[in-house]
C-alpha cells in the first residue's frame, strides 16, 4: 500500500475505533443503556426532540453525570498523552522518549501530590493542574539537559535519567504519603495508579481546552519537527530556530502531561505505544502523526478504561495498571527489534 | 531569487575572524572573500580549523573577533529563515532520527521557501537535485535503510534543493566511491557555473586541485595561502604544512599531489 492509502485506511480504522469505544463506554456498566437511548439523549441535549431519548431520569443522569464526563476525560487525556509523546520523541529524536518512561509523569504527580498535602487552595481546581505542570516542567527540563549532548540524545543517558527522576519522584511521593493525612494518602495512591473514576465536567473543562490548544500548537510545529529529524545543525541550516522550538516544546510537553496527570494520575506508555504504531502505519511525518496520535490515544484510553471498569464486576481497576500491562511488553518488543536490527541501542 | 547570476560579486566576506576556545585560537585572524560563480576549496591538515572556519562562514559559529557578511548583510543580523534562503550547508554528520523516505528528506530542503514565491520552483529544484546526485532510483526507500554513500548523496540532494546562492559542503566526498566523488565535484562545479558561490572542504588535494577555481590552505588556524590550485599546492608548501614529502605532477594545467612513498624507512 502507498502511504496515502495507508493514511486513509488508518483514518477510517481510528475513527471507527473511536466511535465504537465511545458508544460501548456509554452503553456498558452497572446500568445498561441502549445505543438508541444514547443517540436520543445526545440529540435532545442538542435541542432536537426525539422518541429515542430515555424517559428514565436515572439513565439520563447516569449518562450525563457519570459516563459522558468520564468518556470525554478519557479522550482528552489519551490525546494529551499521545501528543506529548510524539512531541517528546520529535525533540529528543528518539522513539523511546515518553512522559511516563523518562519521569515527566512522576514529576507531575509529585507536584500534584505536594499541592494536596500542603493544602494549597489559592486557585481552586487549577491548583493541582498548576503544580502538576510545574513538576512536569522541571522533570522535562532536567531530562532534556542531562541526556542531550552535542545536539544528540544518548539513549542510555535518557533512560538512566528517567530512572533517576522516577526514583526521586517516588521518594517524594513516599514522603508525602507518610506526611499526609488519610484523605491525602488516598488521593496520592490514586495518582500513582491512574484512574478516570469520578471525572467531573468541571475537570474536563480544564483538561480538554489545554489538550486542544496543545494539539493545535503541536500540529503547527509539525513541519519544524520533521526538519529536526535531520539533526539540530541541519534543522538550523534550513531556517528552524532550534532553541525556541525546543523550549516551546518542553513547555508544551509539561503542560499536556501535567494536566493529564493532575486529574487522572500516571497513565504510562500511551505516549510511547500510540505514536509508534502510527509511525509504522503512515510514516514519521509529524503533522499526520500528531493528529492520528491524538485520535489513537483517545481511542486507546477509552478502550482501556472500558476494560478497567468492567473486567472485574463491581470494581474499578486502575487504568494506569492496564496501560503499563500493555506498555511493558511493548517496550520489550521495541528493545528486541532494535537488538535484532542493530545490536541494541548504544 | 533562487540562483543569483551576479557572477564575480562577493557573497561572503569574512574580515579578521578568530575563534578562541580556552585561550587557544582555533581560527586565527582569517580574512577571506568568496565570490559568486567560484568554487573555493578549503584544504589543510586534520585539526587545522577548516570545519570551524566553515561554521563561521555559514553563520553557525559566532567568531570571537571579526565579522562576516553574506550578500551584504551582517550574518548575525539575519533571522534563521532569511539565512536559510541565502546559504545551504552539507554537514559531515547526516543521521535522520525517523524513517523518512528519500523523497521526503529531499523535499525538506525546500522548506525555507514555503509560503514564499520561491515555492513555485519546488518541483524543478527537487528534480534537478535528484538528477545531479543520481538518487532517482532511491525515492521511496527509507533514508535509515540506505548505505553510507547513498545517505551522503541524498543529503547533498537536500542541500542542492535548498537553492541557496552560497553552498557550503563539508567533506562531501568522504563516504563516496571514486565515481561518485567525481560526480559530487562536477555537481559543485555546475553550481558555480550557475553563478553560486561554492565552498568545499576536501582532504584529497588532487580533487581540490582538479575542480577548484581557488584553493585556501589552512594551517594552525591561519590562512596559509590562497590562490589558484597551481599557486597554492606547490610541493614545497604542501610538504611544509602536512609534514610529508610530496610530488606535484601537473596535468591539464591542474596539479596532482602524490606522497613520495618509500621516502621513509619501511
Amino acid at each position: 500500500m502507498t502511504r496515502t492509502a495507508r493514511g486513509v485506511t488508518l483514518s477510517i480504522v481510528l475513527v471507527v475505533a473511536l466511535v465504537v469505544a465511545v458508544l460501548l463506554s456509554a452503553m456498558v456498566g452497572q446500568l445498561a443503556v441502549t445505543p438508541a437511548e444514547i443517540v436520543g439523549s445526545l440529540l435532545r441535549a442538542a435541542g432536537v426532540p426525539n422518541d429515542w431519548a430515555p424517559g428514565d431520569q436515572i439513565i439520563e443522569s447516569t449518562l450525563w453525570v457519570v459516563r459522558f464526563p468520564r468518556i470525554v476525560m478519557g479522550l482528552a487525556v489519551g490525546a494529551a498523552l499521545a501528543v506529548a509523546g510524539s512531541v517528546m520523541q520529535a525533540i529528543f529524536g528518539n522513539p523511546l522518549a515518553e512522559p511516563g518512561v523518562v519521569g515527566v509523569s512522576s514529576g507531575a504527580a509529585l507536584g500534584a501530590a505536594a499541592a494536596i498535602v500542603f493544602g494549597v487552595t489559592a486557585l481552586g481546581s487549577w491548583n493541582i493542574a498548576l503544580f502538576a505542570f510545574v513538576g512536569g516542567l522541571l522533570a522535562t527540563l532536567l531530562v532534556y539537559f542531562v541526556s542531550r549532548a552535542n545536539g544528540r540524545t544518548e539513549v542510555v543517558t535518557l533512560l538512566l535519567t528517567g530512572i533517576a527522576i522516577n526514583a526521586f519522584a517516588g521518594a517524594g511521593l513516599a514522603f508525602l504519603l507518610f506526611a499526609g493525612d488519610t484523605a491525602s494518602r488516598e488521593q496520592i495512591t490514586f495518582w500513582q495508579l491512574g484512574s478516570l473514576n469520578g471525572s467531573l465536567w468541571r475537570e474536563v473543562g480544564i483538561v480538554a481546552p489545554i489538550m486542544i490548544v496543545g494539539l493545535v500548537v503541536a500540529v503547527l510545529l509539525g513541519r519544524q519537527y520533521d526538519l529536526l529529524a535531520l539533526g539540530e545543525r541541519n534543522a538550523r541550516h534550513l531556517g528552524v530556530n532550534v532553541e525556541a522550538l525546543r523550549v516551546g516544546s518542553i513547555v508544551l510537553v509539561a503542560l499536556l502531561t501535567g494536566v493529564a496527570v493532575a486529574f487522572c494520575g500516571i497513565i504510562a506508555f500511551v505516549g510511547l505505544v500510540v505514536p509508534h504504531v502510527i509511525r509504522m502505519a503512515i510514516g514519521p511525518s509529524h503533522r499526520p502523526l500528531i493528529i492520528a496520535s491524538a485520535v489513537g490515544g483517545g481511542a486507546l484510553i477509552s478502550f482501556a478504561d472500558l476494560i478497567a471498569r468492567t473486567v472485574v464486576p463491581g470494581a474499578d481497576l486502575p487504568i494506569g495498571m492496564l496501560t503499563s500491562l500493555i506498555g511493558g511488553p511493548f517496550f520489550f518488543y521495541l528493545l528486541f527489534r532494535q537488538r535484532k536490527r542493530s545490536g541494541g541501542w548504544a | 531569487m533562487s540562483a543569483p547570476k551576479t557572477s564575480g560579486s562577493p557573497t561572503i566576506v569574512a574580515t579578521g575572524v578568530s575563534v578562541v576556545i580556552e585561550a587557544r585560537a582555533i581560527v586565527d585572524d582569517v580574512s577571506i572573500e568568496i565570490r559568486g560563480g567560484e568554487l573555493l576549496a578549503l584544504v589543510g591538515p586534520n585539526g587545522a580549523g577548516k570545519s570551524t572556519l566553515l561554521s563561521i562562514l555559514s553563520g553557525d559559529v559566532r567568531p570571537t573577533r571579526g565579522s562576516v557578511t553574506i550578500a551584504g548583510h551582517d550574518i548575525r543580523s539575519l533571522r534563521h529563515l532569511e539565512l536559510a534562503r541565502l546559504r545551504s550547508v552539507l554537514t559531515q554528520e547526516n543521521q535522520v532520527s525517523f524513517p523518512f523516505t528519500v523523497n521526503e528528506v529531499v523535499e525538506m530542503g525546500r522548506s525555507p521557501w514555503a509560503k514564499t514565491a520561491g515555492r513555485d520552483d519546488d518541483a524543478g529544484a527537487i528534480a534537478a537535485a535528484v538528477r545531479a546526485t543520481d538518487i532517482g532510483h532511491l525515492g521511496e526507500r527509507r533514508y535509515t535503510s540506505l548505505s553510507g554513500g547513498e545517505k551522503a548523496r541524498v543529503s547533498l540532494a537536500r542541500v542542492l534543493a535548498q537553492s541557496a546562492g552560497t553552498v557550503f559542503l563539508d567533506e562531501p566526498t568522504a563516504a563516496l566511491d571514486l565515481r561518485h566523488q567525481e560526480d559530487v565535484m562536477r555537481t559543485a562545479r555546475a553550481l558555480a557555473a550557475e553563478g553560486r558561490a561554492v565552498v568545499v572542504v576536501v582532504h584529497d588535494l588532487s580533487l581540490a586541485g582538479a575542480y577548484a577555481d581557488r584553493v585556501a590552505l589552512i594551517a594552525d588556524g591561519r590562512l596559509e595561502s590562497t590562490g589558484t590550485p597551481l599557486e597554492v599546492l606547490t610541493a614545497e608548501r604542501v610538504e611544509r604544512v602536512y609534514g610529508l614529502p610530496v610530488e606535484v605532477i601537473v596535468t591539464n594545467t591542474r596539479p596532482v599531489i602524490l606522497p613520495v612513498r618509500g621516502a621513509f624507512p619501511a
